[in-house]
């Protein structure tokens, strides 16, 4: 079977300082990666290098493009790689701010892909944003109102929402329940992973918190100051650590 | 008689050459926002800077200049243009748009079809039409050089989902030539239609932001819409009562304290050149 996503030797500075070094993996269709490590480990650089909001320093990040297959996107046309960002790749944001539109109605946020990919029918583009609203839990009432009028979980279903109505096949979340309340995570982990099976989604995960990944994650990568230190089935990896820095973060001493 | 102590037009030949240049890389690439270094003029930003530095740019000394505001020839505004190169550049002046070969406007175009040979010049405030929703500058212009034009039916989009309609009726987006998206400065979206297949040129200035746009002549514009919205060149259901056309944009006036109300053509000199042909509103005295 040919990856979906294939990552070759990422490697990210910032200036002298590494951000992330060497970083290689295959992502085949269905399967969601977990990315764990401490605050600076290099995770958020790592997705924003292979979601093309950063450009690493070497290496490559081939994606099975429907049309043309497997293709370098680090070395594709901006035109092409921005037009994947809103067909076939969604990115969730840890703050919901920064991947929603607070001054547009939570139709017109999850209506914008669908108009950015050429739909031109208000009626279609509406009924479509107010189903996806349904499947993220949020009532269809609130279709007209601004995100600025939502709790944080809600802003965070509706960034979900307004990610996934053009059916993308992976996404990349960075901390996508970060800084909500305990309570809140919780359905929201529920509501993603039944996302993420129903739709067969491909996902990359980065996140603080075990839980998530035991959750959500078919495999695990734990990195340490830029690098992969270990990486393997979710399972396997927090049940039986190999790399003394996972047995560290898997007995909870790193955890923050 | 020209004031001497100013070049032609008020703005040096280098200068001019500058606009020039700007006008005409945006008459190469119609509705591409030109940037261009603007000059400080001597009036107020809001008379229209940009406008009144390219009208100095294109007029010579055989033009005869026209300036609109809102319609009419008689404004502070349209009449202190007006002079300025009447002094500056001892041009003739009109307020007959058919006897007008530089015509400078804000918010409306002629009721009268223009024609060949003739230039029209909009002042504008705001050239960015997907600043609304997207307030940095390189993101725009990525936008634009991408044709990411999604953003612009966002705007659209909320429109109706507020109002039931489409509710812009000024400023309306339209694209050019199939390629760029494009605002058409505050002109009521009744005037949309005419801004396609004009047989005059079209040039549109920007003095704080510093943008020259233009349209050549019979160039193709198309209003943004939906399928289900179309977009409709809407102005008030009523005929002028001056001077009886059901086919111009009407102001609405008060007349009396008691409230009463009267529609009557914006275009000054569309109206004035009807009623002496003997054309008469229900108001007409
Ligand atoms: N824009 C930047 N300029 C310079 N250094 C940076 C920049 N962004 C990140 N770094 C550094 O690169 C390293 C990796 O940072 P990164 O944000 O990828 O870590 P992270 O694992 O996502 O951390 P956190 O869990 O706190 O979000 C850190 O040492 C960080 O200080
Ligand atoms: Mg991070
Ligand atoms: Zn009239």
């Amino acid at each position: 079977m040919t990856p979906l996503l294939s990552v070759q030797g990422i490697t990210k500075r910032y200036g002298a300082h590494i951000g992330c070094a060497d970083v290689s993996f295959d992502l085949y269709p269905g399967e969601v990666m977990g990315i764990v490590g401490e605050s600076g480990s290099g995770k958020s650089t790592l997705l924003n290098c292979m979601a093309g909001h950063l450009t690493p320093d070497a290496g490559q990040v081939v994606f099975d493009t429907r049309t043309d297959g497997p293709r370098d996107t680090i070395t594709m046309s901006e035109p092409e790689r921005r037009m994947l960002g809103r067909t076939d790749w969604a990115f969730v944001h840890q703050h919901a701010r920064d991947g929603l539109r607070m001054g547009v109605s939570a139709g017109g946020n999850v209506g914008e892909r669908l108009m950015a990919v050429g739909e031109r029918h208000y009626g279609d583009i509406r009924a479509k944003a107010t189903d996806w609203l349904g499947r993220v839990e949020i009532d269809a009432s609130r279709v007209d109102d601004r995100p600025t009028t939502f709790s944080g979980g809600m802003q965070q279903r509706l960034q979900i929402a307004r990610n996934l109505v053009t059916g993308p096949r992976l996404v990349f979340m960075d901390e996508p329940t970060g800084g909500l309340d305990v309570s809140v995570q919780a359905r929201l982990l529920d509501l993603l992973r039944g996302l993420v099976r129903d739709m067969g989604l491909s996902a990359i995960i980065v996140t603080h918190d075990l839980a998530v990944v035991r959750l959500l994650a078919d495999r695990l990568m734990v990195m340490k100051s830029g690098r992969v230190v270990e990486a393997g089935l979710t399972d396997q990896v927090l049940d039986d650590p190999q790399h003394a820095y996972s047995q560290l973060l898997v007995s909870s001493v790193l955890q923050v | 008689m020209t004031d001497q102590a100013y070049n032609f037009a008020y703005l040096d030949e280098q200068t001019k050459r500058m606009i020039r240049r700007a006008i005409l890389k945006g008459l190469a690439i119609p509705g591409y926002q030109v940037p261009f270094a603007s000059r400080e003029m001597p009036m107020p930003y809001g008379w229209g800077t940009g406008g009144v530095q390219v009208s100095a740019a294109v007029l010579t000394p055989e033009d005869t200049f026209k300036v609109i505001d809102q319609g009419a020839d008689d404004t502070t505004n349209a009449v202190s243009i007006r002079t300025f190169f009447q002094r500056t550049a001892g041009v003739a002046t009109t307020t007959s748009t058919s006897d007008a070969t530089v015509i400078q406007t804000r918010h409306r175009i002629p009721e009268e079809a223009l024609s060949e040979g003739q230039i029209l010049v909009y002042q504008v405030p705001i050239p960015e039409p997907l600043r609304f929703l997207e307030p940095r500058e390189s993101e725009t212009r990525k936008m634009h050089s991408l044709e990411e034009y999604g953003l612009m039916h966002v705007k659209l989009y909320e429109d109706i989902s507020r109002h039931g309609h489409i509710a812009t009726s000024y400023a309306y987006p339209v694209k050019v030539e199939g390629r760029y998206v494009m605002d058409p400065s505050p002109i009521p979206k009744f005037d949309n239609p005419k801004l396609g297949d004009m047989a005059a040129i079209q040039l549109f200035g920007a003095g704080r932001e510093q943008r020259i746009y233009a349209l050549p002549p019979y160039t193709q514009v198309v209003s943004l819409d939906f399928e289900d919205h179309p977009f409709e060149a809407s102005k008030a259901d009523h005929p002028c009562g001056m001077c009886g056309a059901t086919d111009s944009y009407l102001d609405e006036l008060i007349i009396d304290d008691a409230g009463g109300r009267m529609f009557v053509c914006s275009d000054t000199d569309y109206c004035e050149a009807r009623q002496a042909a003997g054309h008469k509103g229900k108001d007409a005295a």
